[in-house]
């Protein structure tokens, strides 16, 4: 299906939490969604039979400078099509519902970007630090993030 | 008395299978809550190897990335360094020479090759039987003395660029990895001969952790081990990049063939048939090399276009995916590496429930995993 | 301990009394001896992280063979006498480092191996989480530069450090 065919039937069902459609210079293109409706959202993308999204691809964190969003790279296996759907969300308190009850592959992905950008998925059956140790301060892909002195009395 | 047997109580027992583990593929640490030898929890703990590359990525320019990529799956450093020239020449809109792209073909599959040969060897080795190990590295070290002749070293190789390839192939390389295919190929029935159907072999890995298909896509499983789950997805033959329609070959799928579809014999048949298949890509695309210029004109001080591009490549050990947003600066602006063994991970904990102590290895083994590319 | 001249084996040269090619007794210096063997055996922890630890698992087999040079490896450090750090050290995995390195039992020496060993690497730049070199942590007897070091260049690593161990006194003069 092509993005704008999705983007119609996304936008049919769930109105006014689907917020645009990002195609220009976007490979694949994006359907931005509001964060709350992400997990009904992709319910349908994933159940629905002529969407069909059955592989969740890619989860990652973004930090565009005045807001994060969290980005969600779609692939259907038996059809053949790619989506992303993309959540902005604002840099105090960033949260959503976690999706690692539509597809498990979710959930090390999104521990990584709640690691890497402070980025809390709620609903999440294990949220914790993952790459790093448990004990870091701060969330280092952040945009203005300072790199401590020492950690344990060894420089960073 | 067996009244009295069952009556005695039990205590769980909390054994930490260390960063430092022979079998363990690199710093993974796995925290096992057992009940005598049977597991009852397994999880793993990873972040020893984190060496932030994505944060690096975001401060160095796309050139000199490149290197940085070979860290990031060490055994299959071509595979990473054509990725990121891939995703950028996609963002780019870079045309690349048709025998750019046939060279980086050909050593992408020859560094397939070498890096199941590794996954072979050590998998064997963790299994016990150390001899195919010593096989499996005489046979890469001649993969070794190929790349060492096309670039100069001998593990992280940095050989592509965006736009094409460093260098020209040096003379007679066709012709001697031709020499090196001809060597190899009766090695592959040896392998079979030598461990692969081995009784004791195939009772430790038959009906271990049979994963089906359908949860196989839903946990983010990519190439050997999906394929070894029965499901026939391939990126170079359903999503095909590069010159890999032009070249003909089989998509190895797990038949279930020693015990059920999915379990560990299954996705380690499929990485030793994947070499057998891997020679054969390799001998179209030695004879269907053309001639002509190897890079293709990148400026200097190369500022992509602002977008957002997600590409993704069949590394030997799953699906790697680079999703790259550029702002038009020198600098990528975000650049998050989708690491295939990271995603397998995620089943790990709960396909080794019930498992014993001695099978948690079997199913590191089985899928391959790789430290660096998990830490990133 | 027998060297027969009759097969073209020459006399030890270890020694200053050795006694000539006719002999079969070899005289020297408890230090020589001590040194001697602990040089002829040295077993190293797999102590790989990263890229380095392959190159040390192809200078273990067969075409650039440790096991000649009488080093084979151990999985535990209670067994071993080397720590080849090869591969990066994270932040997370320092302390385990320094752990390892006190199961270790004496006398031990440590090869670092690798420039992420050496001093960051790579990553010594922008990394926020990479120790820049394993002597932060622990002491270090040689160092193997390289990206990664070839196997000759991590076997002329292991041979200075054999030349180290043969000068080591091992009975201190009393004071």
């Amino acid at each position: 299906m092509e993005p704008k065919a999705i983007f119609e039937a996304v936008k049919a069902k769930f109105g006014d939490a689907v917020v645009e459609l990002q195609e220009e210079g976007f490979r694949p293109a994006f359907l931005v969604v509001s964060p709350e409706s992400v997990r009904e959202v992709s319910l349908f993308l994933r159940d629905d039979p002529a969407m069909k999204f059955d592989s969740l691809m890619c989860l990652s964190g973004v930090d565009y400078k005045d807001r994060f969003a969290v980005v969600y790279h779609l692939y259907s296996l038996t059809i053949g099509h790619q989506i992303g759907v993309k959540a902005y969300l604002p840099r105090e308190a960033p949260s959503l519902p976690s999706v690692d009850g539509v597809w498990p592959a979710a959930n090390f992905q999104e521990r990584e970007a709640y690691d890497l950008y402070g980025i809390v998925f709620e609903g999440s059956w294990d949220l914790r630090r993952i790459l790093l140790p448990e004990d870091w301060e701060g969330h280092p892909l952040r945009k203005d993030y300072k790199y401590p002195e020492f950690y344990h009395g060894i420089k960073v | 008395m067996k009244a009295h047997a069952e009556a005695l109580p039990t205590q769980e027992m909390l054994i930490n299978m260390g960063p430092q583990h022979p079998s363990t593929h690199g710093v993974l640490r796995v925290i096992l809550r057992t009940d005598g030898e049977v597991v009852v929890n397994a999880r793993p703990d990873m972040g020893y190897l984190h060496r932030a590359l994505e944060k690096i990525g975001e401060r160095v320019t796309y050139a000199q990335f490149m290197p940085f990529t070979d860290r990031l799956d060490y055994l299959a450093s071509m595979n990473c360094n054509a990725a990121w020239a891939w995703t950028v020449e996609k963002l780019a809109g870079i045309e690349v020479p048709e025998r750019a792209e046939y060279i980086r073909v050909i050593v992408c599959e020859l560094n397939r090759i070498s890096s199941h040969l590794i996954a072979f060897g050590s998998f064997t080795a963790d299994m016990g039987a150390f001899t195919p190990f010593l096989y499996a590295i005489r046979e890469r070290e001649r993969v070794n003395d190929l790349f060492e002749d096309i670039c100069g070293n001998r593990l992280t190789y940095n050989y592509v660029r965006i736009g094409g390839v460093s260098a020209d192939l040096p003379d007679r390389f066709l012709e001697k990895t031709k020499e090196f295919l001809d060597y190899f190929e009766p090695k592959i029935p040896e392998y079979n001969n030598l461990i692969s159907y081995n009784k004791i072999f195939v009772h430790r890995l038959a009906n271990v952790a049979a994963i089906s298909g359908g949860e196989a896509v839903a946990y983010g499983l990519t190439g050997p081990n999906l394929r070894g789950s029965g499901v026939s997805f391939d990126l170079r033959r359903n999503e095909p990049y590069s010159v890999y329609p032009k070249l003909d070959f089989d998509v190895c799928v797990g038949t279930g063939e020693r015990g059920t579809v999915g379990d560990c014999f299954d996705r380690y048949m499929v990485r030793i048939n994947e070499m057998r298949e891997s020679v054969k890509i390799l001998r179209q695309a030695i004879a269907q090399t053309p001639d002509g210029p190897v890079m293709a004109k990148v400026p200097r001080v190369f500022k992509p276009p602002a977008g957002e591009v997600y590409f993704r490549a069949e590394n030997p050990r799953g699906e790697t995916g680079i999703y790259l947003i550029s702002d038009g600066t020198v600098n990528p602006y975000r650049l998050k590496i989708r690491a295939p063994s990271f995603v397998t991970m995620n089943i790990f904990e709960k396909v080794t429930k019930g498992l014993m102590i001695a099978d948690i290895v079997a199913v590191i083994g089985s899928f391959d995993i790789i430290l660096p590319e998990i830490d990133r | 301990m027998s060297h027969d001249p009759a097969q073209g084996v020459p006399a030890p040269a270890v020694g200053p009394g050795s006694l000539g090619p006719e002999a079969h007794v070899m005289v020297g210096s408890a230090d020589q001896f001590i040194n001697w063997c602990r040089k002829s055996s040295l077993w190293y922890l797999l102590f790989a992280t990263a890229c380095c630890g392959i190159e040390l698992m192809q200078t273990g087999a067969s075409r650039y063979d440790l096991d000649r040079f009488g080093a084979v490896f151990r999985a535990t450090p209670r067994q071993s006498d080397l720590m080849i750090v090869a591969g990066t050290i994270t932040h997370k995995m320092a302390e385990r480092l320094i752990r390892l390195y006190e199961q270790m039992p004496e006398p031990k020496y440590v090869i670092s191996m690798g420039s992420c060993a050496n001093t960051g690497g790579p990553f010594y730049k922008d990394s926020y989480c990479v120790v820049k070199g394993v002597d932060l942590l622990i002491p270090v007897d040689v160092y193997v530069p390289g990206c990664p070091p070839r196997p000759e260049a991590l076997i002329d690593g292991i041979l200075k450090l054999q030349k180290i161990i043969e000068q080591k006194r091992n009975f201190a003069a009393k004071a």
